[in-house]
């Protein structure tokens, strides 16, 4: 009796076994005939969690993109398919979320991720693959040195600390002080702002930091204020830096208060205020659209993305979600004539000239995998509550 | 020297914020023996609430001031009834744990409502800042520091004065014992909780014209306060006060003279010094006994 019971169920087993082995095996065999049919691209964004500012745009102009490329009849007559995961800005969800892309769903590229940390470190895993990566995040080591199979879009702290010295050089500004925000980037400006400050013949006085979610800068800034630096530099993304836009009014420094990128959004007057009053910055030139001169090559570019985005979707369009939907353009692009061919799309990306997208005007060599010019930037003014072009 | 009264003005409107929350801190843990690490939450919930109240819905400031404060109390009044004094064996281990995780709830609930972005309101009133001996001094600080003093002079007071108050001191020597002479224990517990809570509703409202308030403020706050609570001797009045405007002006000074990146290392650094020294804080339970 026990002996049959245990052979039943050992053919029980038996059967489960051939059964999920056929399973398997119409899968594999499945797989490349689907294939053919779609290019995959793989996405990877913190939709959700603290860079959720980031990765919700993205998402959604990711999917734009994708819809558009489509209904314009697809890639050399294949349909493009969208696989998005969540990283919820976490570095090993990230890395998890990218070796599904790689082994389940089949991506030959993939945009994203959102931010620093993560790109790091899914970095070495499209590099293994040799599967070609574009990040939408603003790091500077993403590119530097170059790594054959990874590219960005989005502008990197290099060009707009370039773009506050020139405007500085400009006014006749030489002492600057600075104070960023402790983390990683912060700390990527603070960098930046003091390797490039001698190019522009600025010097730096007075260098300070202060926490994410500190509540009161006044002593920082009073420590910069005895240096008496002709401009002050504050890198950090919300709320700090309307926290030190209050505190500079409140301390009444008179000097220029100049802000980073990180802050490039309308939540910043709203949450500054009256403070806001005055302040420069550099910003993508997607926040000015309207204002921009009609010679400017990408003004139709981002007048149809603010369109096509505010359409679909109903909400203002916020200025990340660009990254996302050049490095979709670009992709198509590059991937026209490729057939799929991974090691074909990566040698497209990185001859091509002149693709003018959101985020400025991309020409991608070996050496440089970002691709973009000083010009991705523009300096503004914040004028009654609102941007102001600096000539 | 102007440098100096700036970072006395900075570190002293820090250290009242500082002092409010440890007061809070103490308080509680005088009646009952509980650090409730949710604390920092409430401060939060207070500074978002009054964004409601009179940022949103334009409640006059002095009624929206005191709806917060009560909204909030209420909250931890709930917080007692609910998480603390249904656990079957409150055990303290147990009992820190249950408020660890009533801060991580409470966080993702503000968070659900408010949204992830801060949001600022404007000082209580629209003086300009006043000029002293070459250093600024906001109308809001002043108003900190006014109301943190006045809310401690009110506690010692109600200690002091009130029926109710000592009951509440009894409660804390010898919840048994005060039992016993027909104190209701257990009422005075959830008025330590409410008026715990109350006080780091006040902390965040206080705070909010300063700083941007979001949902995740008030972690750090609470830890700070805490600090703060520490430095004093924890379980006094006094102590709390001192040792949240020790604290704040040591930041201040640390940011000053020392290095800003070091700010938070210069303030624990010296909490573990002076713990090391006097390990009952500077206002140690021993000479203080609990309020």
């Amino acid at each position: 009796m026990k002996q049959r019971q245990s052979l039943c169920r050992k053919a029980m087993w038996i059967t489960i076994l051939t059964l999920t082995g056929c399973l398997i095996g119409t899968s594999l065999i499945a797989a490349p005939a689907w294939a053919e049919e779609k290019y995959t691209i793989g996405g990877i964004f913190a939709v959700t969690g603290r860079a959720s500012f980031l990765g919700d745009p993205e998402k959604r102009s990711m999917e734009l993109a994708a819809e558009e490329l489509n209904k314009a009849g697809g890639i050399d007559g294949k349909m493009v398919e969208t696989v998005i995961y969540d990283t919820e800005g976490d570095p090993t969800k990230a890395v998890m979320g990218v070796s599904k892309l790689l082994n389940k769903d089949g991506a030959i590229t993939i945009v994203g991720p959102s931010t620093t940390p993560t790109t790091l470190a899914v970095m070495p895993m499209a590099e293994r693959a040799e599967t070609p990566l574009i990040s939408c995040a603003a790091g500077n080591k993403i590119t530097l040195p170059v790594k054959p199979w990874v590219f960005k879009t989005a502008q990197s702290d290099i060009l707009a600390v370039a773009a506050i010295y020139q405007h500085m050089k400009e006014k006749g500004i030489q002492k600057v002080g600075l104070l960023t925000v402790s983390n990683a980037f912060g700390e990527s400006g603070r960098e930046q702002l003091r390797e490039q400050a001698d190019q522009f013949g600025i010097q730096v006085v007075q260098d300070e930091n202060f926490g994410a979610k500190d509540t009161d800068m006044t002593a920082q800034l009073t420590k910069i204020r005895s240096a008496d630096p002709d401009a002050i530099v504050c890198w950090g993304t919300n709320p700090g830096p309307a926290v030190v836009a209050k505190n500079v009014k409140q301390l009444n420094i008179e000097v220029p208060l100049y802000q980073s990128h990180g802050v490039a959004s309308p939540k910043f007057i709203e949450l500054a205020g009256d403070a806001a009053e005055g302040i420069y910055l550099p910003t993508g030139k997607i926040l000015v659209a309207d204002l921009l001169p009609d010679s400017d090559p990408q003004k139709t570019v981002l007048k149809e993305y603010v369109q096509k985005y505010t359409d679909k979707y109903k909400i203002p369009v916020s200025g990340f979600g660009g990254y996302a939907y050049d490095a979709m353009k670009i992709l198509a692009r590059a991937m026209e004539g490729a057939g799929g061919d991974k090691a074909k799309i990566r040698e497209n990306l990185e001859t091509m000239e002149k693709y003018v997208g959101v985020s400025g005007t991309f020409n991608f060599t070996k050496e440089d995998h970002n691709g973009l010019g000083p010009d991705a930037f523009v300096m503004v003014r914040i004028q009654d509550g609102d941007w102001k072009l600096v000539e | 020297m102007q440098e100096v009264l700036q970072y006395l003005f900075s570190g002293l409107t820090n250290g009242a914020i500082y002092a409010v929350i440890a007061v809070g801190f103490s308080m509680l843990y005088s009646t009952t023996e509980l650090i409730n690490f949710a604390h920092g939450e409430f401060v939060m919930l207070g500074a978002l609430v009054l964004v409601t109240l009179w940022g949103a819905w334009q409640v006059p400031l002095p009624l929206a001031f005191l709806l917060t404060a009560a909204c909030v109390a209420l909250m931890g009044l709930l917080f007692e009834r609910f998480a603390i004094r249904t656990v079957r064996k409150p055990h303290p281990i147990v009992l820190v744990i249950i408020t660890v995780g009533a801060s991580i709830f409470l966080r993702g609930v503000a968070m659900i409502i408010w949204g992830k972005d801060a949001y600022s309101l404007p000082p209580f009133s629209n003086q300009p800042p006043l000029e002293l001996a070459g250093a600024t001094l906001l109308i809001q600080s002043v108003w900190i520091v006014v109301i943190s003093l006045l809310l401690v002079f009110g506690l010692h007071l109600f200690y002091r004065r009130t029926l109710t108050g000592k009951a509440m001191q009894a409660t804390a020597i010898s919840k048994r014992a005060a039992w016993i002479t027909g104190i209701p224990a257990g009422l005075m517990v959830l008025l330590a909780f409410v008026m715990s809570t109350g006080m780091g509703a006040v902390a965040g409202m206080i705070i909010a014209p300063v700083t941007m308030c979001s949902y995740d403020m008030g972690t750090l706050l609470g830890l700070k306060g805490f600090c703060a609570a520490m430095l004093g001797g924890i379980g006094s009045l006094w102590g709390s006060l001192i040792g949240g405007l020790l604290l704040g002006v040591l930041e201040a000074l640390g940011v000053g003279f020392i290095s800003s990146a070091l700010k938070d290392a210069v303030a624990f650094i010296l909490l573990l010094l002076i713990l090391y020294f006097r390990p009952g804080g500077l206002i140690g339970a021993a000479e203080s006994a609990r309020f």
